[in-house]
């Protein structure tokens, strides 16, 4: 069933305000941070007007309460993305220290001279820069997939790069921040593992579970990032979902109270995962709100969710390449590619066109959105990116089109 | 607060045909190269000094209108100064940006129709990047050094 959007809009308090000269605010910089429903807001002021307390530590009611929301909310984000297990999700602040927690705790600790980690030419620096300096230290070879012309990830590549039998580990991104691009997480696991069965897998999905159906159990990946702001969600809190063995296998990340279950002057011994990866006070009202993100996500349906963005990026898309001066980096086919969409706009900066459509309501992201070794391979030093969420419709089209064809005219003339 | 505040014909004039840009200058004493990571913005700034004057200056770079037009005014404004000079020429320029009064605002010339980006705080680093590298082109001379990089935070 199509998305009511005008009646989902209501949910969203932000989306009802004006953006100056009582114009409409029209948000497409979901992809760097969505907004929040009303029912997530409330979940959290719950906690802090019934419940706040601290939790796993309390002998109270409230504390006994909290802690059971605490943990609810991690079975709700288990089932929200497949997890394997409830104890493979550790809650993390964002992706970025889902990403770190690994690197430090498994990859660092397992990888040196002689092996090599495999990543992609389009991540965001949240899945490279982690990789870089952890091969900088340790003396594992750093690999890079490359992208195709057609915004595509080189898969023939992928395979000459994994032949040697030397790469141990496979970093990537379920979708591309800048390009949109759907990258073909199980074809590319399965290159990997082929050329060597144990290769341990990494996905990140910042930009997959905000908008499409995500299975982890049945992606098969070892680990598998997430985080709450972009799926409606609060910000602070995201998660790592892995398979349980492999948490078993690392040592903390962090240290301090909580991840602890014996310490004395001459020994400490470390708690089980996912507890061992969540030291000191955890972000208790951000779980409650991931939690209700979860409910607010499945009740609209993330299959209703997907259809809805696939229907408008095609729009947009075919809206902005029409337009005169304006080049769409990214892939044509709307199967196969996100609601986000980075273009150039002739003779105009990115942070002109920014400021430009500012004027007109509309919120867009530019910049190198935090990947600039693909800014890079496009040749550019920043790019627009206009991206979509589930409140998005047609209605969001018209005004950045002409926000686009008054910067043109304004520097242009 | 409309675009035609920040963008005052002088400043859009000087982005469509900027003055003193060039990849190259002839008898280049000094050489430096800003780059801002949040937007982006590259820039190389090329002087060459004669008694102890700004005798030859050029920028390149990429950026938005308002940092390449901001480069194009200052090196007008700055050419033929004596090197104390132009330093003192861009701590105004910098404190306009934070929102004085110029104190020398004959002697900036074009760069005084800047004054407005004070209002925009995102984009007075845009606005400083030529003026930040012409005082670290200058430093950077008086140092015996003919070459720098500097990465501007925010």
């Amino acid at each position: 069933m199509p998305l009511d959007v005008q009646t989902l809009r209501k949910d969203f308090p932000v989306l009802g305000r004006e953006a100056g000269d009582g114009r409409r605010l029209v948000y497409l910089d979901s992809a760097a941070s969505s907004q929040t429903p009303r029912s997530v807001m409330d979940a959290m002021n719950d906690f802090y007007e019934r419940l706040r307390s601290n939790v796993e530590r309390g002998v109270y009611r409230i504390s006994e309460e909290a802690t059971g929301r605490y943990e609810a909310a991690r079975t709700r984000v288990a089932q929200f993305v497949g997890a394997p297990a409830v104890e493979g999700v550790v809650f993390t602040k964002n992706v970025t220290e889902a990403i770190n927690l690994v690197a430090y705790s498994w990859v660092r600790r397992r990888l040196g001279t002689g092996d090599a980690l495999l990543t992609t030419a389009m991540e965001h620096h949240a899945n490279f820069v982690p990789w870089w300096h952890a091969a900088q230290d340790t003396g594992f070879d750093l690999r890079v997939i490359p992208v195709r012309e057609d915004f595509h990830l080189d898969l023939d590549a992928a395979r000459r790069l994994v032949a040697d039998g030397r790469v141990r580990f496979l970093a990537v991104g379920h979708v591309s921040n800048v390009l949109g691009t759907i990258n073909p997480v199980a074809q590319l696991v399965a290159i990997a593992r082929e050329a060597n069965p144990d290769v341990v897998v990494l996905v990140d999905g910042a930009q997959a579970v905000p908008h499409v159906p995500v299975d982890v159990a049945a992606l098969d990946v070892d680990f598998y990032g997430l985080t709450g702001h972009k799926m409606c969600g609060p910000t602070g809190i995201g998660a790592l979902v892995a398979k349980p063995e492999r948490l078993e296998e690392m040592p903390p990340f962090l240290t301090g109270g909580s991840m602890i279950l014996d310490v004395a002057l001459d020994r400490v011994v470390w708690n089980d995962p996912p507890h061992r990866f969540e030291a000191g006070t955890p972000m208790i009202a951000e779980a409650f709100g991931i939690d209700a993100a979860c409910d607010y996500l499945d009740t609209i349906g993330m299959d209703e969710v997907r259809a809805h963005e696939r229907a408008l990026v095609a729009s947009f898309v075919d809206a902005l390449s029409a337009t005169d001066g304006v080049t769409v980096y990214g892939p044509t086919d709307p199967a196969k590619r996100s609601g986000a969409i980075s273009f150039a706009v002739d003779g105009v900066h990115p942070h002109d066109l920014g400021a430009m459509l500012d004027q007109h309501g509309v919120c867009i992201r530019v910049g190198h959105h935090c990947a600039k070794p693909l800014m890079r391979w496009l040749g550019v030093s920043a790019t627009a990116r206009a991206s979509l969420y589930l409140y998005n419709d047609m209605d969001d089209l018209a005004p950045l089109l002409d926000g686009i064809a008054a910067a043109r005219s304004f520097f242009a003339r | 607060m409309s675009m035609e505040d920040l963008y005052q014909e002088i400043i859009l004039d000087h982005y469509r045909k900027p003055k003193n840009r060039a990849p190259s200058l002839e008898g280049e004493d000094v050489h430096v190269h800003h780059s801002n990571p949040l937007c982006g913005d590259e820039m190389d700034l090329r002087l060459r000094v004669v008694d102890d004057r700004v005798d030859g200056i050029v920028f390149d770079g990429e950026g938005c209108s308002i940092s390449q037009a901001s480069a194009s005014a200052m090196t007008l404004a700055v050419k033929g100064r004596e090197l104390k000079d132009a330093l003192d020429l861009a701590e105004d320029f910098r404190r306009m940006m934070h929102g004085d009064e110029p104190a020398r605002a004959d002697d900036l010339l074009d760069g005084v129709a800047f004054e407005g980006v004070a209002k925009f705080p995102v984009r007075v680093k845009c606005a400083l990047l030529g003026w930040m590298a012409v005082r670290d082109a200058i430093e950077t001379y008086e140092s015996g050094a003919s070459a720098h990089t500097v990465t501007h935070e925010e």
